[in-house]
């Protein structure tokens, strides 16, 4: 196998691994509109980062970070509704980021692939920040599982059972952003969403436990990669699309052939 | 007699003059309020009284515009919801939602019998129905061996048989593990029945006492007028009794 089929298998087991079970929480506490407005705001990011010449995954992942603070502190502004707020927030990101890049030199080349993902462009450098990012994931949901499950159900009574509900709100929007910020480069701004939604869902009918449908997740999301990008280097398909599409059949599987309740 | 025990027992829970303001409104103001151990005490009032207001203001779940609270240091304080929803995308059954809460302690059998809630630990919580839900939260609750239970209109969506063995259940709770209850009810036969202190509340507390000396007073009478509980009372109740589940009571 080639070397850069090596780094993109690498970069997108990654990210899908983390998606997993950042995944199943966006779906079970209906945040897949906070994840666009993070995606697209991820954009800007870019764009920023070609502007300035510095560290594009930092930039992208401080822009992703700094959007997840501002969403969180909108919440206390009642008078402007959630949905509203984000979609205001993701249209306006994406407008950002595009104009900034249009400005930039050079930048237009490399849009299409932060748009929509090109998974055979990541060096060693992104393999490695994106299973930096995984292993922080994976360490702090593994620590505070029961806690994010328990105030997903309840935060009142998560709150009295001693769970830091606020905090660990907080620190579940700031894992969000750090999963989008380094799939940006693989998945693309416009899809990974459907990375973090797709999985979890199609896992859901095969499952009784939160755990087994984080596994699920996981395992549905690993198994995407591998074959969209098989499809995207044999047919030179863009590499976000192919994944994405693969995951889709199997949501399409899971609707077919899983149980309808449990 | 009974109230002289109650007073002899050691503060749980109170709140000295807690006023909670939201959007410009006050919800509730300047409420004055102790539960103390072993106790019963019941708040009752109208629509929009406050008295959800007042229950996750006394847990500490939303801020305080004025006033404070204190809870005796220790006290496990074991809280009933007005309702969960769960989302079927969520996987979660019974048993596990119980364990979230119990932190490691095994599953107490005998209150999860006693509740009915045994039969129910494989079925997925989304599936449940209002009683069965209300059961299982109940449940819940007392897996921590709490000192004292908020219950948020435990009676809602139960039928009369159900509502007699809450009332049972909460007597026995108190009797036999000294569990102190407070509880926001609609429910004038079951506060006049089983408590052994009613607060009045229409977003100040309009009075309080024992429920003969609550139900003597001019401002119980002006909050709900005649509907004293009685016979005529009870046959409200039989309207709904056929539904298994999830009815909602007009207390009209």
């Amino acid at each position: 196998m080639e070397e850069f089929m090596i780094r993109a298998l690498l970069a997108g087991i990654g990210i899908a691994v983390a998606a997993g079970p950042i995944g199943v929480f966006v779906v079970w506490r209906r945040m897949a509109y906070f994840g666009d407005a993070l995606s697209h705001s991820a954009l800007l990011g870019v764009a920023l980062g070609l502007v300035t010449g510095l560290e594009m995954n930092a930039v992208i992942a401080l822009v992703c970070i700094g959007v997840a603070l501002f969403v969180t502190w909108m919440h206390t502004r009642p008078e402007v509704p959630a949905d509203a707020a984000l979609g205001i927030f993701s249209q306006g990101a994406l407008s950002l980021g595009l104009i900034a890049a249009a400005l930039s030199q050079g930048a237009r080349v490399d849009l299409m692939g932060y748009l929509f993902g090109d998974v055979l462009a990541a060096g060693w450098g992104d393999v490695i920040w994106i299973w930096c990012g995984t292993g922080l994931v994976l360490a702090l949901i593994g620590r505070f599982w029961n806690d994010w499950v328990n105030a997903t159900l309840h935060e009142g009574l998560a709150t009295l059972d001693g769970v830091p509900v606020a905090r660990l709100r907080l620190l579940f929007m700031l894992l969000t952003a750090l999963v989008i910020a380094s799939a940006i480069k693989v998945i693309g701004a416009l899809l990974i969403t459907a990375l973090l939604v797709i999985p979890p869902v199609a896992a859901r009918p095969f499952v009784r436990t939160p755990e087994g449908m984080a596994f699920g997740a996981v395992l549905i999301g690993v198994m995407s990669t591998p074959l969209g990008l098989w499809a995207s280097y044999r047919w030179d398909l863009p590499s976000g699309p192919a994944i994405v599409l693969v995951a889709c059949g199997f949501f399409v599987g899971a609707l077919l052939f899983g149980r309808r309740s449990g | 007699m009974t109230e002289s025990i109650r007073s002899d027992g050691a503060v749980l829970l109170s709140a000295r003059a807690l006023s909670v303001q939201r959007g410009g409104e006050m919800l509730l103001r300047e409420v004055d309020l102790a539960v103390h151990e072993k106790e019963i005490v019941t708040i009752i009032g109208p629509n929009g009284a406050g008295k959800s207001t007042l229950l996750t203001a006394l847990l500490g779940l939303i801020p305080l515009s004025g006033g404070v609270v204190e809870r005796r240091p220790g006290v496990v304080i074991g809280y009933v919801p007005q309702r969960l929803k769960v989302d079927a995308v969520l996987p979660m059954t019974v048993a596990r939602f119980i364990a979230l809460s119990a932190a490691g302690r095994p599953p107490d059998w005998e209150t999860l019998r006693h509740l009915g809630c045994e039969r129910l630990l494989d079925r997925p919580l989304y599936a449940l129905s209002g009683g069965e839900m209300q059961r299982v939260l109940l449940a819940r609750a007392l897996s921590r061996d709490p000192h004292l239970l908020v219950l948020d209109e435990p009676a809602q969506g139960l039928d009369l048989a159900g509502e007699e063995l809450l009332h049972g259940f909460l007597e026995t709770l108190r009797r036999q593990r000294g569990v102190a209850s407070l509880l926001v009810s609609h429910d004038l036969h079951f506060v006049m029945a089983g408590a052994d202190r009613v607060i009045c509340l229409n977003r100040h507390v309009c009075c309080s006492g024992s429920p003969t000396a609550v139900r003597a007073t001019p401002e119980f009478r002006l909050l709900f007028g005649e509907r004293i509980p009685g016979v005529g009372y009870y046959q409200h109740h039989h309207d709904h009794c056929h539904t298994p589940h999830g009815v909602e009571k007009e207390n009209a």
